[in-house]
């Protein structure tokens, strides 16, 4: 009876991104066992990226990932300067980090829209998406692209700020601002959303720390790791704000980091922008040479570290590039979440790593062992949706 | 293209991603929310091949994908449609000199209309899938 076939669901579902394969074993309605196998999407990058010139280089690592388009660039340039010795203007700093934390704010209301969708919240993906476009649009009016910016370059950064468009960005971010405090305060105040996502799929404090989770999956186990603070880069050692973290460890508790951080972001781009104002001088030195040698950065992507290494034999293109993505240590934590948790649930458990869903397919085995029944990720999707129509039900509220 | 003036009224899409960076995935799913909502147009994304018009390829195909790709293409019912969007679809853009990409999209399947960018806004997709609408006679 424990048969194992694979079978490959969608394999191209609209919402799946990254190439991701998990293999669910089920007893009845639980789960207990799960298998992740990853390489959907493998595009040979590290390699391509020791054909490129330091400067090409950037390019190609915002490709890497859309969504996180500007940490690969942020951690490599980090890499390239720590390799050379270069310390960046301080302007440059202020604008890495305006458009690092924009990036996090689109990113994780992204996140928060296709969470929603996955419980079957469509209104609320509608709705946090359209909040989400005044961002691509601040984007816009800073870098000149909804999407990959290409604002980083070792030595600073490509386009500078000018005083006159402040007032119009700050306009922009409160503007932000005051729809993103009305989607927080809906949605933590959801009591639909409390009773589904409360006390599902929990992180322990320990687990988060042996598994190495990282980012707002460690944060909402109670493990307050920010590379921002740990080891200051770009301006954020420079503004005030704090780490947000929560103690439960469940799916709740990583919307409510990931919510909460999005108003970190924007002081510290307010912040920032103060400071754009009063400091005069250059966006960039003058790279001229990269010595041999090693070098490694990291930033804190939406997701979690995101980390470059560098070797460099002293010719003007890397001899290795490595690089380590936050999905790539957060996705194992699944092994102790998902387990022991209802099918329905697993959908939701699985996307609140906010696996970085980078585009391929997502192939979903689910093996009951008693019938040798198998499921699919669309039968998955509508289990979790069900189970949210029955818990609305149950609480009285007709759904829309 | 005589055959294909019966999906001119409603298109439904689906999406297939080859090995992309993403970007022209969330592109495309922002062309369905409020602001752009390609939905006024009738234009559906659904969720299994088996219901659609039109695929939209993103992604410069990689090796593990392609073989998953010409199966989506070939269970896909006639009429069939195929738009590429990115520059990755449509050349294997920054990702061409990889060991493990055997794109371009179109070496392997007949792709109708391409929608160049990296990645492509909204607008763009947009104006691709009218002109190909347009052109269907
Ligand atoms: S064309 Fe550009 S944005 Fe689109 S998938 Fe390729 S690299 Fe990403």
């Amino acid at each position: 009876m424990n048969q194992k076939t694979i079978i490959p669901v969608g394999p191209f579902h609209p919402l799946q991104e990254e190439p991701e394969f998990f293999e669910l074993e089920v007893e009845g309605e639980k789960v207990i066992d799960i298998t992740v196998n990853i390489g959907y999407n493998h595009r040979s990058i590290e390699k391509i990226a020791e054909s490129k010139t330091f400067d090409q280089m950037v390019f190609l690592v915002e490709r890497i990932c859309g969504i996180c388009s500007t940490s690969h660039p942020i951690a490599n340039c980090n890499a390239v300067e720590d390799l050379a010795g270069i310390e960046i203007p301080e302007r440059a700093k202020y604008i890495r980090s305006i458009v690092g934390e924009l990036e996090r704010l689109h990113s994780h209301l992204l996140w928060a829209g296709l969470a929603g969708h996955f419980i079957g919240y469509n209104t609320l993906w509608m709705w946090v998406w359209k909040y989400r476009e005044p961002i691509l649009d601040l984007f816009e009016a800073v870098t000149g692209n909804r999407n990959h910016y290409a604002m980083m370059k070792p030595g600073g950064v490509r386009q500078d700020i000018e005083e006159g468009a402040i007032p119009a960005l700050s306009k922009g971010l409160d503007e932000a601002e005051k729809k993103i405090e009305m989607v927080t305060k809906a949605a933590l105040d959801d009591p639909v959303l409390a009773a589904r996502l409360k006390g599902v799929g929990i992180l322990s404090k320990e687990e988060a720390i042996d598994y190495c989770a990282v980012g707002p999956t460690a944060r909402a186990s109670g493990v307050d790791i920010d590379v921002r603070k740990d080891e200051p880069y770009a301006a954020y050692g420079l503004v005030d704000w704090k780490i947000i973290t929560q103690e439960d460890g469940d799916v709740f508790a990583k919307v409510v980091v990931r919510l909460l951080e999005c108003f970190e972001s924007i002081k510290i781009i307010r912040q920032c922008l103060q400071k754009l104002k009063t400091t005069k001088g250059d966006i960039a030195v003058q790279v001229k040479e990269i010595p041999p040698g090693e070098g490694i950065g990291h930033h804190e992507a939406p997701r979690g570290e995101t980390f470059h290494y560098i070797r460099s034999d002293g010719s003007n293109m890397p001899v290795r590039l490595k690089v380590r993505a936050p999905t790539y240590v957060n996705l194992p934590t699944c092994k102790v979440t998902v387990p022991g948790e209802s099918v329905a649930d697993a959908t939701i458990i699985l996307a609140a790593i906010d696996p970085c869903y980078c585009c391929t397919e997502r192939l979903v085995k689910v093996i009951d062992r008693e019938r040798g029944r198998k499921w699919k990720w669309e039968d998955l999707l509508r289990l979790s949706r069900k189970k949210t129509e029955r818990i609305k039900k149950r609480m009285g509220i007709s759904h829309e | 293209m005589g055959k294909f003036w019966a999906l001119k009224k409603s298109i439904w899409v689906f999406h297939m991603c080859t090995g992309s960076c993403n970007n022209c995935d969330i592109e495309i799913l922002d062309c369905l929310t409020p602001k752009f909502d390609l939905e006024r147009f009738g234009i559906l994304l659904v969720g299994s091949i088996r219901h659609a018009d039109v695929i939209l390829v993103t992604g410069a195909v990689t090796r593990k994908c392609l073989p998953r790709m010409k199966l989506t293409w070939e269970q896909m019912p006639q009429p069939k449609l195929v738009v590429g969007i990115g520059s990755c679809a449509l050349s294997t853009g920054i990702f061409s000199p990889g060991y493990n990409i055997v794109g371009p999209v179109d070496k392997h399947i007949p792709v109708h209309a391409y929608v160049p960018g990296c990645p492509p806004k909204p607008e763009a997709i947009i104006d691709g899938v009218v002109k190909l609408v347009g052109s269907l006679g």
